[in-house]
C-alpha cells in the first residue's frame, strides 16, 4: 500500500486527518450535549417567578407562624415568644452541628421574627411546629416527621439526620413590620 | 449450550425467508428446541412471569398515557378522569398500579431464587449483572410512575428521593436543581418524569433482550447447580416442557394479580395519595411504596445524610459484585449447609427491614434498623468468609443422576468429593 508518507517525521497525512477528524468530532459532540443538558436547568419562566416579594408581618401575633412561597420554595415566618428567643440565645454554639448564633439568623432589632426556608435540610420534608398543637421537637422549634430531625427555636439542627440549619433566605426589613424577600 | 440448529423449514415460503432473515429459526432455536435442565422447579417460571408483567405494564401504560395529562394543575384530575370517565379506565389503572407491585413481587422471587441456587456464579456473572441493571431501571421507572398521579405521596416521595442527590458533596445541589428544573418539585419535574417513565420500560425491554441472550449463551442454572453435561440425558426441549410450565406459573400468578386488582386494588397504595399534592404540608407519615421499604429503612438507619444515601445505594450495588464476593465454587445452597442458613437469615433481615421501613422514625425502630442494616451487609461478608472453609455436601454427578436419585428415593449416584469445582461444560 502506497502511503503519502512524510518519512522524515514518521507521521503521515492520514494520521493527521485521523486526529483532526477525531478532534472535530469530539468538539461537535460536546456542542450538541450542551443544549441537551442545559434544558434541564430552571427555565426563564421559573427564574422570572423568583422576583422579590413583600410580606407584612404585622398580622402575625406573637407565638404564631405563617408559611409562604418564594421561587416555589416554602418559607416559614415565625413571630417568636420571649421564651423561644431566650432559649435560642442561651445555646452554646460550640455544641451545634452547624454552628450559628441566633444573631446571625435574625436581623438586629427584629429578633422576634425568624424567617427561614421551610424544607428540612435532610430530604426536603416540611417540619411540623407552625400550627398550634403541632409537635415542636425537643428544642421548642420544629420536628420533621419524615426522618425525625429536631430544629430549635432558631431553626438550627439539633438532633436527627439533617446536616444543616434551616437556611435563612435573602431578605431585608423595609419598614418596622414589613420585609422584602429576595 | 444448544448444539446445531434443529430447525427444518417445511414450506417453500419458510425456506425462502430462512435464507434471507432466519427469524423463524431464531425463534425455534430459542423457544422451541432450546434445551432446559430437566430438574427446573416452579421458581424458574418467574423469568417468564416477569416478561409477561413487563408487557402488561407497557400495554396498560401506553393506554393510560392516552388519557393522562402531565401538568401539575391537571394531573391529579386526569387520574380521577381515568378512574371515573374513561371506559374501563378504572381497570386499566388498577392493572397498571397493582401491576407495578406484582412486577416487584415477581422480581424479588426471581432475585432470591438466583441467590439461593447460586445463579450469579461463573459463567453467569454478566447475566446476573444485567439483572441488577434491570432491577435499578425498574426502581427508577416505578418511582417516576408513582409521581404521576400528583397526590401527596407522589409529591413528597419525589421531594425526598430527588433530595437524596443533594447529599453528594459540591455538585449535589446543582444536580437536584437540574432534576427539578426549578427550585422545588414542580411542573417541570412532573413533565420530565412522565417522559422518562414512558422511556425507561423500553430500556428495560432492551436490557431484558440482553439478559435472555446472555442466558441462552451460558444456559440455565438449575436446583442442583451442576452444569448440563449431557444434553440428551440432562435436558428437555423448551417446548412443550418449559413453555407449558411457564404458562401454568403465569396463570397462577395472574390469579393472585387479579385478586388484588378486583378485591384489594388499593391495598398496596397509600390513602394519602388521593389527596392532591400540597407543597406546604408533608403527610405526617410518609413512606415509599412497599418494594422500596427495605432500602428506605437502611437510609433512615444511618444518622448521617451522605452516609445514609451511600448505604442505601450500596445495598443495591453490592448485589452486582456478588459473583466475586461469594468464594464458594458450589452454586446451589442445597449443598451448602452454612450458607443456606445465612440465606434464610438474610431473607428474614430483608423482610424485617421492609417492616421497619414502614414504621415511624422513632425508637425502638431506629435501633433495630441499625442492627438489621449491619446484618444485611454482614451477609455479604459472611458469604465471602464461609466459602473459604465450608464443607459442602456431596453433589450429584449430573442433573440426570440427581433426578433419578430423588426418583428412586436413594442416594445411588452421589460422589464423595463435591467441593471439587465441576468443569463448566457447555454442551
Amino acid at each position: 500500500m502506497a502511503h503519502a508518507t512524510d518519512t522524515s517525521t514518521g507521521t503521515t497525512r492520514r494520521d493527521f486527518l485521523m486526529l483532526a477528524t477525531g478532534a472535530a468530532g469530539a468538539v461537535g459532540l460536546g456542542a450538541v450535549v450542551i443544549p441537551l443538558i442545559s434544558q434541564l436547568a430552571p427555565d426563564a419562566q421559573t427564574i422570572a417567578a423568583g422576583a422579590p416579594i413583600d410580606v407584612d408581618l404585622a398580622p402575625i401575633a406573637e407565638g404564631q407562624a405563617i408559611k409562604l412561597f418564594w421561587r416555589g420554595k416554602l418559607i416559614f415566618v415565625r413571630h417568636r415568644t420571649k421564651k423561644e428567643i431566650d432559649e435560642a440565645k442561651a445555646v452554646d454554639i460550640a455544641t451545634l452541628r452547624d454552628p450559628q448564633t441566633d444573631e446571625q439568623r435574625t436581623k438586629p432589632g427584629h429578633e422576634p421574627f425568624l424567617i427561614i426556608y421551610g424544607n428540612c435540610t435532610h430530604l426536603g420534608c416540611v417540619p411540623l411546629g407552625n400550627a398550634p398543637g403541632d409537635p415542636k421537637g425537643d428544642f421548642d422549634g420544629w420536628f420533621c416527621p419524615c426522618h425525625g430531625s429536631h430544629y430549635d427555636s432558631s431553626g438550627r439542627i439539633r438532633k436527627g439526620p439533617a446536616p444543616l440549619n434551616l437556611p435563612v433566605p435573602p431578605y431585608a426589613f423595609t419598614a418596622d413590620t414589613k420585609i422584602k424577600i429576595g | 449450550m444448544s448444539g446445531h440448529s434443529s430447525y427444518v423449514p417445511k414450506t417453500g415460503i419458510e425456506r425462502w425467508l430462512d435464507a434471507r432473515l432466519p427469524i423463524i429459526r431464531l425463534a425455534h432455536d430459542s423457544a422451541v428446541s432450546y434445551p432446559v435442565p430437566r430438574n427446573l422447579n416452579y421458581l424458574w417460571t418467574f423469568g417468564g412471569i416477569l416478561v409477561f408483567m413487563l408487557v402488561a405494564q407497557i400495554v396498560t401504560g401506553i393506554i393510560l398515557a392516552m388519557h393522562y395529562t402531565a401538568n401539575s394543575l391537571m394531573a391529579f384530575n386526569a387520574v380521577e378522569h381515568i378512574m371515573r370517565d374513561v371506559n374501563y379506565g378504572w381497570l386499566l389503572r388498577y392493572l397498571h398500579s397493582n401491576g407495578a407491585s406484582m412486577f416487584f413481587v415477581a422480581v424479588y422471587v426471581h432475585i432470591f431464587r438466583g441467590l439461593y441456587y447460586g445463579s450469579y456464579k461463573a459463567p453467569r456473572e454478566v447475566l446476573w449483572i444485567l439483572g441488577v441493571v434491570i432491577f435499578l431501571l425498574m426502581m427508577a421507572t416505578a418511582f417516576m410512575g408513582y409521581v404521576l398521579p400528583w397526590g401527596q405521596m407522589s409529591f413528597w416521595g419525589a421531594t425526598v428521593i430527588t433530595n437524596l442527590f443533594s447529599a453528594l458533596p459540591v455538585i449535589g445541589e446543582t444536580i437536584v436543581t437540574f432534576l427539578w428544573g426549578g427550585y422545588s418539585v414542580d411542573n417541570p419535574t412532573l413533565n420530565r418524569f412522565f417522559s422518562l417513565h414512558y422511556l425507561l420500560p423500553f430500556m428495560i425491554f432492551g436490557v431484558v433482550v440482553l439478559h435472555i441472550w446472555a442466558l441462552h449463551v451460558v444456559g440455565q442454572n438449575n436446583p442442583t447447580g451442576v452444569e448440563v453435561k449431557n444434553v440428551q440425558k440432562d435436558t428437555v426441549p423448551f417446548t412443550p416442557y418449559a413453555t407449558v410450565k411457564d404458562i401454568f406459573g403465569m396463570v397462577v400468578f395472574m390469579i393472585l394479580f387479579s385478586w388484588f386488582v378486583f378485591y384489594q386494588p388499593n391495598f398496596m397504595g397509600h390513602a394519602d395519595n388521593y389527596i392532591p399534592a400540597n407543597p406546604a404540608a408533608t403527610p405526617a407519615h410518609i413512606v415509599p411504596e412497599w418494594y422500596f421499604l427495605p432500602f428506605y429503612a437502611i437510609l433512615r438507619a444511618i444518622p448521617d445524610k451522605l452516609g445514609g444515601v451511600m448505604a442505601m445505594g450500596g445495598a443495591i450495588v453490592v448485589l452486582a459484585f456478588l459473583p466475586w464476593i461469594d468464594t464458594s465454587k458450589v452454586k446451589s445452597m442445597s449443598y451448602r449447609p452454612i450458607a443456606r442458613q445465612l440465606f434464610w437469615m438474610f431473607l428474614l433481615v430483608c423482610i424485617g427491614l421492609g417492616y421497619l421501613g414502614a414504621m415511624p422514625a422513632d425508637e425502638p425502630y431506629v435501633t433495630i434498623s441499625r442492627i438489621l442494616t449491619v446484618l444485611y451487609f454482614g451477609f455479604f461478608v459472611a458469604l465471602f468468609i464461609v466459602g473459604l472453609f465450608e464443607r459442602p455436601k456431596a453433589l450429584p454427578t449430573s442433573i440426570a443422576d440427581a433426578v433419578l436419585a430423588s426418583a428412586n428415593g436413594g442416594s445411588a449416584a452421589r460422589v464423595a468429593t463435591a467441593a471439587a469445582a465441576e468443569p463448566n461444560v457447555k454442551g
